[in-house]
């Protein structure tokens, strides 16, 4: 392996990052990052999903179709985002209501998907498992930038626990509350790619197109 | 790629067809019946296995959210045990009285399941409950030391802006003031709609009235509070006009003819015991 496992695990960090760098998984980032809880927690089930999806990708690659082999990943995604569910709905009630449809949406967050297709497919089991946890994490870490920024300004708390009073429980803090709505994501997590690409220039994509001077005459 | 076993001659049938190419019919065919049979057991093996615990915190959900209404919650006070309080009974809206038709145990998954002998119609629906609505609904009663009725938890729902609205209403015994309002479940949007939740909005209803002296319904959810009758209105939330407004709707169709108007009129009247 070209890799080692430990790049595998950074790289979506920063460097590949599956938000910003191949802009995937866009659609639930909208909508989950209105609080940190919320975030961490569907973070966390990304991060499994994506882990486990990939490993038992893998382990099947080579008995898989051609013909239907995004169906086959999508029934072994799908099977595992219920049993996500499942458990959530047992072991962590509160946060499952909060969360409710967006677990199940993890079945079509374009990151599993991408992973499963582009590389479980192609590499051993234990390389696919780093490498979709590798990629949740990335996710992860990107829900938890952008969750920081709306949760602080949009509800004056961090993980629910208030740092600006807000005016509606008598502090001083008037909440943004653009940022508790999915638009506002976008705005954020625009900021964010920014930021990445300044710093490192090369993640910047090449134009598919160039404007021509053309002479007068 | 290393990871090709040694796969020199395939033995036994599993063998075989592990090593036939997969892209052959009969190996598509056998793939996709196998996997889904797979994924299907262990996606049903969870939800059996963990529907019993799941059941537990529905209910444990539900009974935090009635004793909460009710002002008796208390984080030290095992919920159960909290709750024994509290004596349920099913509920004739139309007649207003407590009817034994129906099983206690039972009458949940009866009215979750909408049931056609709970569920009747509707011609005029304000409340958004899609044409049709309980005609016999589970109500808790909580009484204090002497056996008198102190309050009256009814369950309420009706639309808001995305989502219906799930919650309680308690009143005091004379079936007019209200104690307390919230909702346990609801898809309003946050920090705007979903204010709903908030403490200090939900204690805007405490000692509100219903009803006026003549018995008309007053109660209103409004943006604007006149001088006059400010024991009937609550003010609206700020920058939620539509939840607010299905506020006003649910808790006036609820209390009104319709939804518990024959038990309010039986509470007032002091027949209820």
């Amino acid at each position: 392996m070209a890799q080692t496992y430990r790049s595998q695990l950074v790289d979506p960090l920063i460097d590949n990052n599956p938000i910003t760098l191949q802009v995937l998984g866009i659609c639930s980032a909208l909508a989950v990052t209105s609080s940190m809880q919320v975030a961490l927690v569907m973070a966390i089930a990304v991060t499994l999903v994506t882990g486990f999806s990939s490993m038992f990708i893998s382990v099947l690659r080579n008995q898989i179709p051609g013909s239907i082999r995004i169906i086959v990943q999508m029934v072994i995604i799908a099977s595992l985002v219920i049993l996500v569910d499942q458990v959530l709905k047992a072991y962590a009630y509160e946060i499952s209501k909060t969360l409710s449809v967006f677990v199940g949406l993890i079945i079509t967050n374009c990151i599993v998907m991408g992973r499963a297709e582009a590389f479980a497919m192609k590499n051993p089991p234990v390389a696919s498992f780093v490498d979709g946890v590798g990629n949740g994490l990335g996710y992860g870490l990107l829900l938890m930038m952008v969750s920081v920024v709306r949760e602080l300004f949009g509800s004056g708390s961090l993980f629910g626990v208030t740092v600006f009073q807000t005016v509606n429980n008598g502090g001083w803090y008037v909440p943004n509350g653009l940022l508790l709505l999915p638009p506002s994501a976008f705005f954020v997590i625009g900021l964010i790619i920014w930021a990445f690409r300044t710093w490192k220039p090369e993640q910047v994509e090449e134009r598919e197109y160039k404007i021509q001077s053309v002479e007068a005459h | 790629m290393s990871d090709q076993t040694q796969q020199d001659r395939p033995k036994g049938p599993i063998g075989r067809f592990l090593a036939a190419p997969p892209d052959s019919v009969g190996k598509t065919v056998v793939v996709a019946v196998t996997l889904c049979l797979v994924a299907s057991m262990v996606v049903s093996a969870a939800a059996v296995a963990l529907r019993p615990v799941q059941a537990e915190n529905q209910l444990r959900d539900k009974r935090v959210n009635i004793l909460q209404v009710a002002g008796v919650y208390d984080e030290t006070t095992p919920v159960n045990e909290a709750f024994a309080n509290f004596e349920p009974h099913v509920l004739d809206l139309s007649t207003g009285d407590f009817t034994d038709q129906f099983e206690i145990d039972t009458f949940d998954q009866l009215a979750a399941k909408g049931d056609p002998a709970i569920v009747r119609a509707l011609d005029e629906d304000p409340a958004g409950l899609g044409g049709q609505m309980d005609a016999f609904r589970m109500v808790y009663l909580l009484r204090d030391d002497a056996g008198e009725i102190d309050k009256v938890i009814l369950p309420i729902e009706g639309y808001g802006l995305w989502s219906t609205l799930y919650g309680f209403i308690a009143l005091e015994e004379n079936g007019n003031d209200i104690f307390g309002l919230q909702f346990y479940q609801h898809g309003e949007t946050p920090g705007l709609g979903a204010e709903v939740d908030n403490p200090r909005w939900k204690a805007l209803w405490n000692g509100k009235k219903l009803f006026t002296e003549d018995g008309t319904l007053a109660i209103r959810v409004a943006k604007t509070v006149p001088p006059q009758g400010q024991e009937y209105y609550v003010d609206a939330l700020a920058g939620a006009t539509l939840t607010s407004a299905g506020v006003d709707n649910l808790v006036r169709f609820w209390m009104g003819e319709t939804g518990y108007g024959a038990f309010l009129e039986r509470l007032k009247a002091g027949e209820v015991d």
